[in-house]
């Protein structure tokens, strides 16, 4: 009976996910674009209800809500319904839609999906050979082999992630690294920007009154298509359409020069709008945050050093260690039991809810910047592969934050992995992605005021 | 050729419908064989015979600027994109007939470029509401361009152009609903080149023939001028 109950809670809440994820789906990410395939959206919101399931279960098992049976059997449930969906059926959408947006292969998509999806499965197979995640004793299609698997992609975009992010956040929130852009310098790079425009106009002026005499005088210029139309333009070639080819080829240099102007325009205007921002009220608060945040990443990288040189992983979660250091250097008591289950339970909480608003804002600002009518609907089933992954490896990282007593479903659950080799390769993806961002953004920083010296 | 001969046309519309290959059919007579993603605006250039087979016929360079992006991008690339829209003297606005979006982004694109304050910069204002008395009032020509009709299957065509004649309407405009992929759409003779070539004589006629030479002014001036009295009177 109690089973009963508890089934039809998880199934409430599973449907309350799918709503959220519809909803997000709708309104933020596809507002610009038209819905044409509900299969994307019924898969995106399908993945986000259950790997929020999964947060959902963690939390219940620290507040101790529901059957511990039940709880067991829905985690198992839930854990093969995504491995299902990040293993089988996003990979094949991906590879579909990928198919169908070539115009060649459009009579056989169904087969080149498969194509496809089978080269994804070698690879992903082929991912587990270097890594020592498993005990050599489990077959072939079990649970931990996936699941392992999932966990290495996803721990790695979890570290690259927290590497990226912790050093472009104070990267972009405080003022001190903006570059002083005047309207002076706005106005002279448009002027360029329009004068390289008139160019090229001018040029195609001249194209097109050579192509219009010549097609009144009779001689019909056939541009060289193919391998065989090219080396016959070597030996035989029109005196007039030499000529022509040169300014072609002028045009191409100049509709070059004027997208580089165009980038660098928007590049100016952007800093620009930040530099007003930064006068603002919000903006004072979010510099000084900045400075806040630079601090905590400079310490995240030094302990990743730590941990990774003295090959130690963290054996105790934070939350007992905080009551350890409250009990025996403070001298406050109280009830160890009753507090490190609701401080667990507000630490963990935390760390989900930020991690997934984290997650879903970056996903959003990622998916505007390089989204197309055609190509919105493969990038779509791509976030959502990476968002399914993301909160699988949050799982198994969690554990770590959780003390023991609660850590014994997931361990249960996930079977025999060696979560110590996880945190390791946290720890190393961190620090390398953190230090590579550094270079980029000092790079970057350089190079942008000696382009602007040079106007 | 004198550069004061230039004729400046808009072709503005959501990313993916098809402006380049369109752009390219109408200059050049052929199919673009590679479409590509454009960065910025590209420009090309069509060679139009105003007031065609009559005494009065002359050659113009009618410039098609082809302005990429989408509608919802962030402020500093409109920002970016509005030097673009200086001296224009005509718009053509390009929609996909598979999506409706791209015909309701349509009247956010035409305000972004009609609406362009004067400002130094060319920081844009606009609130983005969409009305129709500015449209009434409007002196740049219009035209509006469904793209992909053969990706349209027949029984649905004729509820799709119920509803692209009335987006012409709203606008004031011409329609014009073709498949960039076939040139015969457009070929001498079929309706669609009288339409084209009776908006481009209208856009020549605009720039040339109606204040002595003089450049028509922009939107907002207009507005400054003499809109402002009206609109207070409808809110009323």
């Amino acid at each position: 009976m109690s089973f009963l109950i508890d089934s039809s809670i998880m199934f409430t809440s599973q449907v309350l996910f799918f709503g959220f994820g519809w909803l997000f789906f709708m309104r933020k990410l596809f507002k610009d674009y038209e819905v044409r395939q509900y299969v994307v959206q019924v898969i995106f919101s399908v993945t986000f209800a259950f790997s929020c399931t999964m947060f959902e279960l963690i939390i219940f098992e620290i507040l101790g809500v529901l059957n511990s049976s039940s709880r067991y059997f829905h985690w198992k449930l839930n854990l093969c319904v995504i491995l299902l969906i990040l293993v089988f059926m996003v990979p094949f959408y991906i590879g579909y839609f990928v198919v169908s947006n070539i115009r060649l292969l459009h009579r056989q998509k169904l087969l080149f999906a498969c194509v496809l999806w089978l080269t994804f499965m070698y690879f992903f197979w082929k991912l587990g050979d270097p890594f020592p995640i498993l005990s050599p004793k489990h077959g072939i299609l079990s649970i931990e082999q996936l699941i392992s698997r999932v966990g290495v992609i996803g721990v790695t975009l979890m570290a690259l992630l927290s590497g990226f992010g912790a050093v472009n956040c104070p990267y972009t929130y405080m003022s001190y690294f903006l570059r002083n852009v005047t309207d002076a310098d706005i106005l002279a790079l448009e002027r360029r920007l329009l004068q390289t425009m008139d160019m090229i106009v001018s040029k195609k002026k001249r194209i097109a009154v050579a192509h219009r005499t010549m097609f009144q005088r009779g001689e019909v210029h056939n541009k060289p298509t193919g391998f065989w139309g090219m080396i016959k333009s070597v030996t035989t070639s029109v005196p007039g359409s030499e000529n022509l080819a040169l300014i072609q080829q002028e045009v191409d240099a100049l509709e070059e020069l004027s997208r580089q102007l165009f980038l660098e325009t928007a590049d100016l205007h952007a800093t620009k709008e930040r530099i007003e921002y930064s006068k603002t009220f919000q903006g004072k608060y979010f510099n000084f945050l900045g400075y806040f945040f630079s601090i905590y990443c400079v310490w995240k990288i030094f302990m990743a050093t730590i941990n990774i040189v003295f090959d130690r992983v963290g054996k105790t979660d934070p939350v007992t260690r905080g009551i350890e250091i409250t009990v025996n250097y403070l001298g406050i008591q109280f009830d160890v039991k009753f507090w490190s289950q609701h401080i667990s339970f507000i630490l963990v909480g935390i760390i989900i809810v930020t991690s997934i608003r984290g997650l879903l804002i970056t996903l959003t600002k990622f998916f505007y910047a390089i989204s197309s009518s055609k190509s919105s609907n493969v990038i779509v089933l791509l976030l959502a592969q990476i968002m399914g992954m993301y909160f699988v490896s949050s799982v198994l990282l969690i554990r770590m934050s959780m003390p023991p007593e609660y850590r014994t479903i997931i361990t249960e659950v996930l079977g025999e992995l060696q979560f110590n080799f996880y945190h390791r390769w946290f720890d190393v993806i961190f620090l390398v992605s953190a230090l590579s961002s550094i270079l980029f953004l000092y790079l970057a920083h350089k190079q942008a005021p000696e382009k602007h010296m040079a106007l | 050729m004198a550069a004061l001969d230039r004729v400046k046309v808009l072709v503005l519309g959501d990313s993916g419908v098809g402006k380049s290959s369109l752009v390219h059919l109408l200059c050049h007579n052929q199919v673009l064989g590679n479409p590509s993603w454009t960065v910025g605006c590209s420009v090309d250039v069509r060679i139009h015979d105003y007031k065609e087979g009559t005494p009065e016929e002359k050659t113009y360079y009618i410039e098609l600027w082809d302005v990429g992006g989408s509608v919802g991008s962030a402020t500093s690339v409109k920002s970016t994109r509005a030097v673009f829209y200086n001296l224009l003297n005509g718009i053509i606005l390009v929609h996909d007939l598979t999506n409706k979006k791209s015909s309701q982004n349509l009247y956010r694109w035409s305000l972004e470029a009609l609406n362009r304050d004067v400002a130094p910069t060319g920081v844009l204002v606009t609130n983005g509401d969409y009305d129709r008395e500015q449209f009434a009032d409007n002196q740049i020509p219009l035209l509006v361009i469904g793209t992909k009709l053969d990706q349209i299957p027949e029984t649905k065509r004729n509820e799709v152009l119920t509803r692209t004649a009335f987006l012409a309407e709203d606008f004031n405009a011409e329609e014009i609903n073709l498949d960039c992929t076939n040139p015969r759409y457009l070929a001498a003779g079929s309706s669609n080149a009288v339409k084209l070539s009776r908006f481009f004589d209208k856009v020549i006629e605009k720039r040339y023939f109606l204040r002595d030479g003089n450049q028509v002014p922009g939107f907002s001036e207009r507005k400054r001028f003499g809109g402002g009295t009206l609109k207070s009177l409808h809110y009323d």
